[in-house]
């Protein structure tokens, strides 16, 4: 499942200009997208799934910009783009974008057909027969029935799901690499949803596109991703294959996110909840972003940011209690509970390369006691 | 054990018109909630789960049926005792708490509202008492009631949604998705909250909502809805265990579950009600299939699905 890897974020650190001040979105987020795969980005509201993922396509609000950093995508780093002609070639044309809300995708002036297929005809430069036979093959793909009807209808004249594969439709008409997805299914019910994701997955495979797929459900991304990384306040925390995150995860935030889901939680219990709230991105983060809601933080975490640390060669976390000298920690009672799954059939090797950090059941958070 | 029944629907129909026609949102809707119990109805957008909550809040007549709370009716003409009694023990929680706040009106009078609305202080120390007692009660400080909604968390603003309800005593909770739009963590220190009040206060909760994977953690009783119609109504536990009606089970597969292994290599079922039934002959009827257990079907079907149980 590991391809190469087709885009790779370094540190990238964007800003925003808001009233005179400045507010960091991204601080210093690195990614890594491979080749073929679903990778789905995680995190609580503002932590900055959005910017990121804007970056790769220049669409970036005009108060932000890009500080430092960098975004290679066959050998270009698009950390450095800044004219419009540079992104044309790439926007739309090899990664393609949807959003959560459908509706302000669509122009609602101008028929689905013809909207999809002026898209076409300009990143693919075909002609009106031939950009209009792709449209109605399109359509037809992705499970819109009657594709000559609809061509001709507006966009509201389509039902909630028929709008979101209308959308899709458009970006996969132009036969992007890598398809970046945005909630493209808050807004829907879960029957929609579900034949929405089927048919993301379907596309994917059928056309080897590589996905990028933002949500903060966490069940949503157990379906759709081989692999996850997780957001908080502007960085990438913690980022594995989904059975690593899920059933191993590292990072004191995961441990809570995970903790803190009612499907994970005991009926009659308390479940566990995040006390206060993520730190302002107007003012600078000293240490882990998180240690201030962190009830196992370190005396280290309030002072410096931990680097990355490797848990195996798929796995990685951005947490101080993966250094050697740490102490041990507890996982929370859900996490040591999920741990258990991992013994349970596996479906990829991933625990194989692993370094030293054993993986395997049981509670071994780091051992390294000197 | 006997429970007392709180609120009481039977063949509740709502129709609204829609030009020259009706529309039929809801129909043949009968259910008991009891008193202390957590009653969840869960349906898709448009399957008039709101409707009904609306109904009981009296927002929209009822055009068939009888809704009850205690021992009153509560729909249709009333007196206005009763209509005081319901707008008192009977309070409603938005999904939107940014929505159903008003922005230019402080804290301290937005959970004040339903207290002057109906008098409920003597004096001026009276209300402020009551304004600091709803705020604690939800984890927030008294100084609070100074400030203005936009300077709250999504957490806080839903919390302030509570506490203005939890001012004026009631009985009955009605929380129309009252935690779908919350983020993860936020959403857990509210199910937290509303779990602590249910216990302290003996609160009875009539939830509204599409996300059933929050549902199965709090309810003690889920009802299904699907257009217009409740086709099955079950223990919140017994449901996810057995799912009967065959919209049930497509609506319970559909849910992605926070699992990779369990998802891996799931196949949503689909639901096609031309394709599951067969209703030329018999009409559904409301029929309990296993004990406690009910659903909408002919006697053939609930027979049927029992048995596959
Ligand atoms: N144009 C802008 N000007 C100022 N701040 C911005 C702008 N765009 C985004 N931000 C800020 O950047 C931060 C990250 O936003 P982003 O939209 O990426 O969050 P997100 O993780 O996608 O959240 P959500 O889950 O709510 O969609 C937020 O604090 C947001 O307010
Ligand atoms: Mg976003």
């Amino acid at each position: 499942m590991s391809g190469e890897t087709i885009l790779e974020v370094r540190d990238l650190r964007v800003s925003f200009s808001l009233r005179g001040r400045r507010l960091t979105a991204l601080r210093g987020a690195s990614l890594d997208l491979r080749r073929g795969e679903t990778l789905a980005v995680v995190g609580e509201s503002g932590s900055g799934k959005s910017v990121l993922a804007k970056t790769f396509l220049g669409m970036l609000d005009r108060n932000g910009r890009v500080d430092s950093g960098s975004i290679f995508f066959d050998g270009k780093d698009l950390a450095g783009y800044s004219k419009e002609r540079d992104w044309l070639a790439i926007r739309g044309k090899r990664i393609a974008m949807i959003f959560q809300d459908p509706m302000t995708a669509l122009n609602p002036l101008k028929t689905v057909g013809e909207q999809i297929r002026e898209a076409a005809a300009l990143h693919r430069g075909l002609d009106r027969a031939a950009s209009r036979a792709v449209v109605l093959e399109t359509l037809d793909r992705v499970g819109i029935p009657d594709p000559e009807l609809r061509y001709r209808q507006y966009p509201h004249e389509f039902s909630g799901g028929m709008r979101q594969r209308a959308v899709i439709a458009a970006a996969v008409a132009c036969r992007p690499e890598i398809l970046i997805c945005d909630e493209p299914t808050t807004a829907l019910d879960v029957t929609v949803q579900a034949q929405i994701l089927d048919l993301i997955k379907s596309l994917q495979r059928e056309l080897g596109m590589t996905v990028l797929f933002i949500t903060h459900d966490l069940g949503v991304v157990a379906s759709v991703a081989q692999r996850v990384a997780v957001m908080y306040s502007g960085q990438v925390i913690e980022e594995g294959t989904v059975r690593e995150v899920f059933y191993d995860p590292r990072a004191p935030y995961t441990w809570a996110l995970l903790a803190s889901l009612p499907q994970l939680g005991v009926k009659g219990e308390e479940l566990y909840s995040i006390r206060g709230t993520p730190p302002s991105l107007f003012k600078e983060v000293v240490g882990d972003a998180f240690a201030p809601r962190n009830p196992r933080a370190l005396e280290v975490d309030f002072r410096f940011e931990p680097p990355v640390f490797p848990v195996s060669d798929t796995h990685w976390a951005r947490t101080w209690l993966l250094d050697p000298r740490a102490p041990r920690i507890e996982a929370p009672e859900t996490v040591r509970r999920l741990r258990a799954r991992l013994a349970r059939g596996t479906d990829g090797p991933e625990t194989a390369g692993g370094g030293g950090a054993a993986t395997g059941g049981g509670d071994s958070v780091q051992g390294g006691a000197e | 054990m006997s429970r007392e029944v709180l609120l009481s629907v039977r063949d509740l129909r709502v129709d609204f018109p829609v030009g020259r026609k009706t529309f039929t949102a809801v129909r043949d809707v009968s259910f008991d909630v009891y008193r202390g119990e957590t009653f969840s109805l869960v349906g898709e957008s448009g399957s008039g789960k709101t409707t009904i909550g609306r109904a009981i809040m009296r927002i929209h007549p009822a055009s068939a049926g009888e809704i009850r709370y205690r021992d009153r009716r509560v729909s249709g003409r009333i007196d206005a005792a009763s209509e005081r009694l319901l707008r008192q023990k009977i309070q409603m929680i938005f999904q939107d708490p940014m929505a159903c706040l008003n922005e230019r009106a402080k804290i301290d009078y937005i959970v004040s509202e339903g207290l002057y609305n109906f008098k409920l202080f003597r004096d001026e120390e009276e209300r402020k008492e009551k304004v600091e007692r709803a705020l604690r009660d939800v984890g927030l400080l008294p100084e609070f009631a100074t400030r203005f909604p936009h300077e709250f968390s999504g957490g806080q603003r839903q919390r302030i949604g509570i506490a203005r309800a939890l001012v004026m005593e009631p009985e009955l909770l009605i929380a129309d998705e009252p935690i779908s739009a919350l983020d993860v963590s936020i959403r857990a220190q509210v199910i937290n909250l509303m779990n602590r009040l249910k216990r302290e206060k003996n609160l009875t909760y009539f939830f509204i909502a599409h996300d059933l994977s929050v549902v199965r953690f709090i309810s003690d009783r889920i009802a299904v809805i699907h257009r217009g119609r409740i086709v099955e109504l079950a223990g919140a536990e017994d449901l996810f265990a057995r799912p009967l009606h065959p919209y049930t089970r497509a609506l319970l597969s559909a849910v992605p579950v926070p699992d990779p292994d369990a998802e891996a290599g799931k196949r949503p079922a689909g639901y096609d009600p031309a394709r599951a039934h067969d209703y030329s002959r018999e009409s559904p009827a409301w029929r309990e299939a296993l004990p406690g257990h009910f659903v909408l079907g002919t006697e053939g079907e609930a027979e049927e699905w029992a048995r596959g149980a």
